[in-house]
């Protein structure tokens, strides 16, 4: 599903942040992706959401070498993934319900059709009573499973999630862990970064481990 | 509680999560109300203003236009059917009659309608703004006029009926106004390209407000084109999310600009009674009669208030375009 063949990353003029990556990340897997802070954790995950180009290397995605997608290509790719940031990227003018349901709308569909969808997927989160509300007034913890609501809610085929259990207490970050490991038996690839240990720890899955912009990987 | 995820491989599969009999009733409220891009978040009075000023402008100038083009139409076709004969005094010729028969020459003259000879009392009238009155014109050499109306559409032969006159009264000429007309033709042209200047001038000041009012939207709104870029959104779909609110803003605009115009323009009559008996309303009166346009005329000021609005979506597709560009 994606391979990564001698991949490196640098920002300007800078130093390499991510150096040599070769890595595959098969379908219907789940992994952990670890490491110390500034390590390119973030960088490396936008990397597989085709929001940051390799500086040198080989990046495939679905079968398709990302240097040669157009815009259009690479829209429809960003369709098959979803993802979690850690700034949640919420939208303030619409209610929770609007910023869940929003992939859904991108694609064109009729409400009807995905509304019951929407709203047992907030009730699953436990967003059940904030349907309404505007993130501004959701507390940190609701924004992240908002956020993570809109990225998982279209069955993307690969999950990218940046620290998506950072803002919840211990029960909720269980719960949301399940929540992965479902979309994950029913065929999603998931990516989860996370500094969380305990999370870890919850749950046996390959880890990829990022130090000194180097990749190390324990099945 | 049956909390198993139902994970069909289609979209429109089974639900992501089933909650069985803790299923929630479905609140009202819950529907996607709000535009992905909110209306508030584009600086849209300042750009209505801007639009609508700039069709005004535009509307008053093709307004213009038209009057100056109508009006010199009627001139013209007034003047382009009349011919004046001058025949002036002559050592050992009898002016009277050589009047009397170039008028007679005249209106035997086929192609030629009416030949009115303007009497004496008429020629001293004409006289009168420039000699004063109460002159005695018996001593003056003063020539006679006489004024043809010739048939609309005809095309006389001037040299010949020049000829013809000249053996009747030597001192005889005859003119056309040509030149006259002429003269009023490039006027009228000028006033035209005049016009067609400033209408690019003014189309081109709106594309370059809209441009910017689009690049200031688009920056104001970035978390939302990037949220846009998450869920996959393309260009072309994000672009229509703005440009739908600027093809509004641009009718606005157009409408407001373009409804003042043709109000204007339809009280100028009124606005034209007030100034009647001074100077200067009677000056315009003479030149342009009324401010009135012809059904037409709103016609073409609806049409180009239309075109504006769709010139302002043209601009800012443009420019949305070239800044989701920029974005990835």
């Amino acid at each position: 599903m994606v391979r990564f063949e001698n991949v490196g990353l640098r920002y300007g003029l800078g130093a390499e942040i991510l150096r040599d990556l070769t890595f595959q990340i098969p379908a219907h897997s789940f992994q952990f992706l670890t490491g110390p802070s500034g390590a390119g954790k973030t960088s490396l995950l936008r990397l597989l959401f085709l929001s940051l180009r390799p500086t040198r290397g080989l990046v495939t995605l679905f079968g398709r070498d990302v240097s040669l997608l157009s815009k259009d290509e690479m829209a429809d790719l960003r369709k098959r993934i979803g993802i979690v940031l850690q700034d949640f990227r919420l939208l303030d003018h619409m209610t929770t319900y609007e910023n869940v349901a929003l992939p859904f709308r991108v694609m064109g569909r009729d409400e009807q059709s995905y509304r019951r969808e929407v709203i047992d997927l907030l009730k699953w989160v436990g967003l059940g009573e904030r349907m309404d509300a505007l993130p501004p007034v959701l507390s940190g913890g609701e924004k992240q499973r908002a956020a993570i609501a809109r990225a998982v809610i279209s069955r993307p085929q690969l999950l990218l999630a940046d620290e998506p259990t950072g803002s919840v207490d211990p029960t909720l970050g269980r719960r949301l862990l399940r929540l992965f490991i479902e979309l994950n038996k029913a065929g999603t690839a998931v990516i989860i970064a996370t500094h969380d240990i305990t999370l870890m720890d919850q749950y046996d899955a390959r880890r990829l481990v990022l130090h000194q912009g180097r990749l190390h990987i324990y099945e | 509680m049956n909390d198993l995820m139902n994970h069909g491989k289609e979209n429109h599969g089974p639900p992501l999560v089933d909650l069985g009999r803790e299923r929630p009733q479905v609140p009202v409220r819950a529907r996607n109300l709000s535009p992905i891009v909110p209306r508030a978040s584009i600086a849209g009075r300042a750009l209505i203003a801007v639009v609508a000023i700039m069709t005004f402008l535009a509307s008053i100038t093709t307004g213009g236009v038209l009057l100056v083009s109508a009006s010199a139409a009627e001139w013209q076709s007034e003047v382009a059917s009349e011919l004046t004969i001058q025949v002036r005094p002559a050592p050992g010729r009898d002016l009277e009659s050589d009047v009397a028969g170039v008028t007679q020459a005249l209106r035997a003259q086929a192609g030629i309608v009416e030949a009115r000879p303007f009497s004496k009392e008429e020629s001293a009238k004409l006289l009168e703004p420039w000699l004063g009155s109460g002159l005695s014109f018996d001593d003056l050499p003063v020539p006679r006029v006489i004024v043809a109306r010739v048939q609309p559409g005809t095309v006389l032969d001037l040299p010949a009926l020049r000829r013809r006159l000249a053996q009747i009264a030597p001192s005889t000429s005859v003119d056309d106004h040509r030149a006259w007309i002429e003269r009023m033709r490039s006027m009228t042209n000028a006033t035209v390209l005049a016009g067609l200047g400033i209408l690019a001038l003014v189309i081109i000041a709106t594309i370059i407000s809209v441009s910017f009012a689009t690049r200031g939207a688009m920056a104001a709104n970035r978390p939302i084109v990037e949220v846009l870029h998450f869920v996959g959104a393309g260009d072309r779909y994000i672009a229509n999310r703005f440009l739908r609110h600027f093809l509004r803003l641009g009718l606005e605009g157009g409408v407001i600009g373009g409804g003042a115009a043709m109000l204007l323009f339809g009280f100028s009559e009124s606005i034209a009674n007030w100034f009647s008996g001074t100077p200067v309303g009677d000056q315009f009166a003479a030149l342009l009669g009324t401010f009135s346009l012809r059904p037409i005329g709103y016609l073409a000021l609806a049409g180009q208030a239309v075109a504006i609005a769709a010139i302002t979506g043209w601009a800012s597709r443009r420019t949305l375009f070239a800044t989701l560009d920029e974005v990835d």
